[in-house]
Order: C-alpha cells, then sequence, then structure tokens
C-alpha cells in the first residue's frame, strides 16, 4: 500500500451507513492480522485484507474502489470465517465491488469483472448458467481468446460443454429479477 | 427416503458426471431424488460478488419452489449449497425485505457429503460395498463453500471437517492427514486468473502428494474442474486425478469403474482403473 495520508475529508459516510446496514461492522477490527494471515491470494494483493478493513473503517472509498484486491478477492471466506470479531470481510468486498461497478470506475483487473457479467448475462439469457455461451462472451469481451484454448477443446470433446443451452420456462421471473426492485441502492 | 434434489449448472456441464453419479447412488439407497421442477441458476459466486440483490434474488426463486414440496434440499454443488443457505438465512430473518409474505419451510439444505456421513447411510453403504477402494491413499479435499462462512453453512466443524474421510473409509479407501483439506483452489478466479488459480492448486496437490496421497476426492465441481486442469500448467504435478465421491462410492457399491466414467476425468484416473483391473474380485469389509 502507498504511503500517502488519509484525510478525514476523503470519508465518504454514505459508504459507512451501507456497511451499517448490511452489518459489516468494520469497526470492530482491532487489527489482529488473522485475515490476512490466512489469505489464500492476499500474495497477489495491493491492499492486503486487514489494511482494507481498516482503509473501509475510516470510510475512504476511493482508494478500495480502484485497489486490484476487491476483484482478486475469490470469495473464499476464509477471513470472515477466521474474524475473531466475527466481521463479514467477505461482505465488505461484495460491498466495493458493486459500488466500483454501479458508480462506473475502471476495474484495476479488467477481466475479473467481464468473467462476472458474461455468467451473469447466461443466467439473465437463459436462467441458467450455459458455459459454452459465458465462455464465448467472456473471450470476445476481453480479448483473451486464445487462453485455455486447449483445455476447453479437450472439455468440449468429453462431453463436458453442452453445445445448447438450457432454458427455463419462467424466463420472465429471471427477467424481473435481473430488472431488480430498486430497494437496496440508491446509486 | 423423498428428497428435493438441487443439482445446479455445474452438474448439467462440466460436471455432468458428478449428476450422473450422484442419482445412481441414491437411487441405490433407496432414496428418491424430485429435481425442484423448473430451477434457477443459484447466481453462484458472479452474482453475489457483483450484485447483492441478484445474488440473493436467484436463490430465493429456488426456495420458494422447494418450499412448494416441502422435503429437505439435496446439493451437490459447494457452491449453490453457500447460496441456498444464504437466500435462506435471509428469507427466515427478514422475508418481507424480499417481497416474500411468509416463509415457513421447515425443510433443511443438506450438503451431500453431509447426508452421506449420516450413520444410518454410512451403514447402508458400507453394507452394499462389493469392491472395496484396496486401502487407496487418498486425500479429501473439501474446499471453501460447504464450510465457509459456517455463519452461513452451518458447518459444525468447518476447520477440520470429517465427512469425506469417513466416507472414503466406509468404501475402503484411506483417508491420509494432510494440510489443504479446507484451502481455496480459486476457482471464481480461474478463467480470467489462471496464474493465480496454477499457484494454488500447485500448492494444494503437493501437500496431498507430501501427504502420500495418489488421489484426491471431493465434494466440490468447481475445485474438481479447477484442481484437475490447472495441474499441466504446474511443474511437478499434473497426475493428481480428483475423485467426486458419488463416483468412488458407486464404483465400490457396483464393482465397477465404466470407461465412460474414466473418459470423464482431465488426469487420467489410472490409480482407481489399477484397483478395478485386478484380476480377484475380493469382498473385504473395512478394518
Amino acid at each position: 500500500m502507498d504511503n500517502t495520508c488519509i484525510s478525514p475529508d476523503e470519508r465518504s459516510e454514505k459508504f459507512l451507513r451501507k456497511l451499517k446496514d448490511r452489518n459489516i461492522d468494520v469497526q470492530a477490527c482491532y487489527q489482529c492480522g488473522r485475515c490476512s494471515s490466512g489469505c489464500p491470494v492476499g500474495d497477489f494483493f495491493d491492499i492486503n485484507v486487514m489494511e482494507a478493513v481498516r482503509l473501509a473503517a475510516y470510510g475512504q472509498e476511493e482508494k478500495l474502489l480502484n485497489s486490484h484486491t476487491i476483484w482478486l478477492c475469490a470469495a473464499c471466506e476464509t477471513c470472515a470465517t477466521r474474524c475473531p470479531n466475527e466481521i463479514e470481510i467477505a461482505g465488505l468486498m461484495d460491498v466495493l465491488r458493486e459500488l466500483a461497478l454501479r458508480r462506473g470506475i475502471a476495474p484495476a483487473e479488467p477481466r475479473i469483472p467481464l468473467f462476472h457479467q458474461a455468467m451473469l448475462g447466461s443466467i439473465r439469457s437463459w436462467g441458467r448458467a450455459w458455459e459454452i455461451g459465458m465462455i464465448g462472451n467472456y473471450k470476445i469481451r476481453s480479448g483473451d481468446l486464445m487462453g485455455d484454448m486447449r483445455l476447453g477443446l479437450s472439455m468440449f470433446m468429453k462431453g463436458k460443454l453442452k453445445l445448447l443451452p438450457h432454458s427455463i420456462k419462467a424466463k420472465s421471473e429471471v427477467k424481473e429479477i435481473f430488472a431488480g426492485k430498486g430497494k437496496e441502492y440508491d446509486r | 427416503m423423498k428428497l428435493s434434489y438441487y443439482p445446479g449448472c455445474s452438474l448439467e456441464g462440466t460436471a455432468l458426471d458428478y449428476d450422473r453419479s450422484v442419482r445412481d447412488v441414491c437411487r441405490a439407497l433407496d432414496i428418491d431424488l424430485l429435481e425442484i421442477p423448473d430451477w434457477n441458476c443459484c447466481g453462484a459466486s458472479s452474482a453475489h460478488m457483483t450484485d447483492h440483490e441478484i445474488g440473493m434474488r436467484l436463490p430465493i426463486r429456488n426456495l420458494l419452489l422447494a418450499a412448494e414440496i416441502g422435503c429437505d434440499i439435496l446439493v451437490p454443488c459447494a457452491a449453490c449449497y453457500q447460496r441456498l443457505k444464504a437466500a435462506d438465512k435471509a428469507l427466515r430473518t427478514d422475508p418481507g425485505f424480499w417481497d416474500v409474505a411468509r416463509f415457513s419451510g421447515d425443510f433443511q439444505i443438506v450438503h451431500i457429503s453431509s447426508f452421506l456421513a449420516r450413520p444410518e447411510i454410512l451403514a447402508a453403504i458400507e453394507a452394499r460395498v462389493i469392491r472395496n477402494l484396496a486401502d487407496l491413499p487418498i486425500a479429501c479435499y473439501y474446499g471453501c463453500l460447504s464450510l465457509r462462512n459456517p455463519r452461513v453453512t452451518d458447518a459444525p466443524r468447518w476447520e477440520m471437517p470429517t465427512t469425506l474421510e469417513s466416507i472414503v473409509a466406509a468404501i475402503g479407501a484411506r483417508p491420509v492427514a494432510w494440510s489443504h483439506r479446507t484451502e481455496c483452489c480459486s476457482g471464481s478466479l480461474t478463467m480470467a486468473r489462471p496464474d493465480i488459480s496454477e499457484k494454488l492448486v500447485g500448492d494444494i496437490v503437493r501437500a496431498a502428494k507430501r501427504a502420500g496421497a495418489t488421489a484426491m476426492v471431493t465434494d466440490c465441481p468447481m475445485c474438481q474442474a479447477n484442481v484437475e486442469s490447472r495441474q499441466p500448467a504446474v511443474e511437478g504435478v499434473g497426475d493428481m486425478p480428483v475423485f467426486f465421491v458419488t463416483e468412488l462410492i458407486e464404483a465400490a457399491m457396483s464393482g465397477t469403474y465404466p470407461s465412460k466414467q474414466q473418459r470423464a476425468h482431465l488426469v487420467p484416473p489410472g490409480v482407481l482403473t489399477g484397483i478395478f483391473s485386478a484380476s480377484t474380485m475380493k469382498k473385504e469389509g473395512p478394518a
């Protein structure tokens, strides 16, 4: 993490309120470091887990939304499971990713949200995830056309990738879910 | 016994053989599976990681469908299990927030290995074994999502689970003691950051080897696909097959390991094929 000072002027009250609404009590952190030490992807982070929790407690939304950390978190829940104060740290990462997307902040790891969006696009269209469609969509949008070509081919040859999607009957219900009821977010 | 069944999307695709073996094992144990009609994707990691509302409403729809049937729901996929549990907790806490008038389902959401490790089911499996797994040294690999977060999953022993060990011991394999049973393989990042998955999968497979295992067994379709598929890119690993727990049970109870099932693996499952092609059929109870 860089050593630039943080200032109360950068404190986002709205972000802190959001965490409170979701019962993510970042103020309870006493920096013991169990979250960081157990994190399986921590080696790749620019802001380590306990730093992210402390920055969140200071309301430092911008620093967090621009980090690699929020995208590289694999949602394995090791941090939240081991936190002695039961802080929902993986939930904090969920909130940060969603805020970054809603605010249109260019992600530090662009391929990762493209993958999630390809997955959600598939669910929105069919009600279920259709792997070939999702992978194709991700490949085109990310430009990663050649990666895992051999793996994909070998999975296909083993009958592990279905050529055609299975569409559920109640597609309108899924469309409604994706339309959102607007309950949760005011931005 | 009747259970609702939620296969989830992986079991219609990359883990099609997992679905087949779950259904076969349940049939052999006289358990009726009622597939939840017109179920939808649970949203997996991608939904809850980027959109809380969609991440909750997708599994909620499945729970409301399951509530009409009323039976406990059997879930083979660890990710689906965690998402259904999260939705279940949210609905029980505040159904109104999710526009559900009343949610009084008294059914449980049950992950496959917790179910199969119940004493009465385990005894039924053991009684039907016609060929045991010849002391195969095997690393039981749980991964993340059937265990964590325990406030969501209600897993009783999230750091030291024992369900897979009990099951493989009942069919005559030998679970090894090892370090990475509940470590993450980074399945949710595997397409976008294969380099991270290669590191994590390398660590996991090396740890299994260090403990003397020649195979791994799991109950998570993402772990199975990720740990097998990322091995070729990692030096020093590449020969560690990852079996589904029901695949092993089916083999032990039927006494055969069909070539169709062998071909489903990206890492050749030679260790298991070897046991089943041995010339003498042995019927031995587990020690």
